[in-house]
């Protein structure tokens, strides 16, 4: 199956620095036509209607969100942009606000008149500060153009913290304070940014509300699987040929993806999601990529079988142990145990013990962890460990005559 | 309620203000953090929580330059070690330390998000993406 895109559909075709040539491509239409010929209730339908997920990774239903929050009560409502991609492999966010922030905040401005709020935010790592000057020119040239009336935009930049990119720690970090997850319920829609309802989406989901406005929830709902609907954005990297960004419909297959689009050969495994992703072999390259099989927030590595799957696994640990907010015991301790449990193995010092060791604390972890930092950080050893239980069989003590 | 949305939101400058003196100054020194305490009434632990939870706000005196090079996987893979070890070389000290003359601090990141061009590494705001050790010396140039 060839790239088709939604998403991605001006990138290329318009200047990102003019407003007129996103005029040209039916820009801020679908913003005018939600709110001269739709109630905010019409458009809240009509996402639902498109089956949209949250393209950050948990795949949220949009339109459920948006109605949670929109039928919260509060004297304020928010909707933020969530523009904090830190997974590891993730830049199709980057690649989006480079090539057209006009489409986002024309998606923002569409959610803040579903939902009844005035305000919406951006919050953008500071990893990215160079994307800052492109997306405040875009902000301000919709501004100008009166396209954004009653609604204010406010850009926030992170300071460096991955764990910002989850909901609850990016309102936190808004809010001027330690960017640590907090308990849910209440969720965002109902108390969020400043305990007011609030929604949060992806860059990417943002990029889709226009199109849904412009061509109706059914247009939508005919791309990709049942439980899956639209195309999704991919970032390739890793051992490929052609590392870069792809969109396709929901339900391609990680092979269409990886060998064909991406020119990926002699390919041993693939991790899909980043560091709290899913880890495959290669004999299941035909996996269908959707949110009922994998898909994370689109994040797609590829080792080739010169690679070694213990220091993918232990670099893998290393980041999310240094990323953990620290705040819950299970993912601030349990990443650390994990990661010196690996580098055990890593040295020819495994024991059968420390399997079953790392199996019963991937339990716990996903159990009784705060957010999702937590909850999916065992993924990693938990997958190799089921498709590559080898790798860690031949590094015990015993197998290497050390004990 | 009102009284606790105001109190809360008067926490919202706090990062903010610590984001623009680490522009400005380079770091936040403890006095500089004891006075925002002061001025957002509140106490100095939580000044400190929030200037040592974020990576980009530092609390120890920084070279005017911060070179951040990507140890995460994509980078690793594409050779990214070699661009570490050259950048290591080309200014004589090691992730964690800034050089005598204050020109260059240096630190190893997790993943920047530029995967697609790897290896990478930001100086200051800057991206630096299809990295060589022969580019290096070069690159450096252009920071004094």
């Amino acid at each position: 199956m060839p790239e088709k895109r939604v998403v991605l559909r001006n990138c290329g075709a318009i200047d990102p620095r003019n407003i007129s040539t996103y005029l040209e491509r039916d820009g801020f239409r679908a913003l005018e036509k939600a709110r001269r010929e739709m109630t905010p209730e019409d458009v809240i339908n009509e996402i639902k209607l498109s089956g949209l997920r949250g393209r950050g990774g948990a795949g949220f239903p949009c339109g459920l969100k948006w109605e949670g929050a929109r039928n919260s009560p509060g004297d304020e409502k928010y909707v933020i942009c969530n523009a904090d991609e830190g997974e590891v492999g993730t830049f199709k966010d980057r690649y989006i606000i480079e090539n057209d922030p006009f489409s986002l905040v024309e998606g923002l401005a569409i959610a803040g008149y579903a939902i009844g709020a005035d305000r919406g935010y951006i919050y953008l790592r500071a990893e990215y500060h160079y994307l800052l000057d492109l997306l405040l020119g875009a902000i301000n040239q919709a501004k100008d153009g009166g396209f954004l009336d009653g609604f204010e935009i406010e850009v926030r930049l992170g300071a460096g913290a991955y764990v910002c990119g989850e909901e609850s720690c990016l309102m936190e970090s808004i809010e001027g304070k330690r960017g640590e997850s907090r308990y849910r319920p209440p969720f965002p829609t109902v108390a969020g940014l400043w305990q007011q309802p609030t929604t949060i989406n992806n860059v990417e989901t943002l990029m889709n509300i226009a199109q849904i406005v412009l061509n109706g929830g059914d247009w939508y709902a005919q791309m990709g699987t049942e439980r899956s609907k639209g195309t999704k954005v991919f970032s390739v990297t890793g051992d490929v040929t052609r590392a870069g960004v792809y969109e396709m419909e929901l339900g391609s297959t990680l092979r269409e993806l990886v060998e064909e689009l991406a020119a990926a050969s002699d390919v041993k495994l693939i991790q899909i999601g980043g560091a709290t992703g899913r880890i495959l072999p290669y004999d299941m390259i035909d996996t269908p990529l959707a949110f009922e099989s994998y898909l994370g927030a689109g994040a797609v590595t590829v080792y080739n079988k010169s690679r070694e799957v213990l220091d993918i696994v232990g670099r893998t640990m290393e980041f999310l142990a240094e990323e953990s907010c620290g705040k819950c015991t299970p993912c601030r301790q349990g990443t650390q145990a994990m990661l010196e449990i690996v580098e055990r193995f890593l040295e020819g010092e495994g024991t059968e013990r420390d399997i079953k060791y790392l199996e019963v604390l991937s339990d716990t972890m996903m159990l009784s962890s705060l957010c999702g930092l937590g909850q999916a950080a065992p993924f990693a050893v938990l997958d190799t460990l089921k498709y590559f239980r080898n790798d860690y069989e031949k590094q015990f003590a015993v197998t290497k005559g050390v004990a | 309620m009102s009284n606790k949305v105001t109190q809360e939101r008067t926490h919202e400058g706090l990062l903010i203000a610590l984001q623009e003196a680490q522009t400005k100054h380079g770091y936040l020194k403890s006095e500089f953090m004891t006075e925002l305490a002061e001025s957002f009434d509140l106490p100095v632990s939580e000044v400190y929580g929030v200037a040592s939870f974020y990576s980009f706000l530092t609390t120890k005196a920084t070279g005017r330059n911060i070179i951040r090079i990507c140890k995460s996987l994509p980078c690793y893979l594409a050779n990214g070690q070699t661009i570490i070890e050259a950048v290591q070389s080309e200014i004589g000290i090691g992730p964690g330390e800034t050089t005598a003359d204050g020109r260059f601090s240096l630190e190893l990141t997790n993943c920047i998000g530029l995967c697609d061009r790897p290896p990478a590494m930001l100086i200051n705001n800057d991206p630096h993406v299809d990295l060589t050790p022969e580019k290096i010396a070069g690159i450096l140039k252009g920071y004094k």
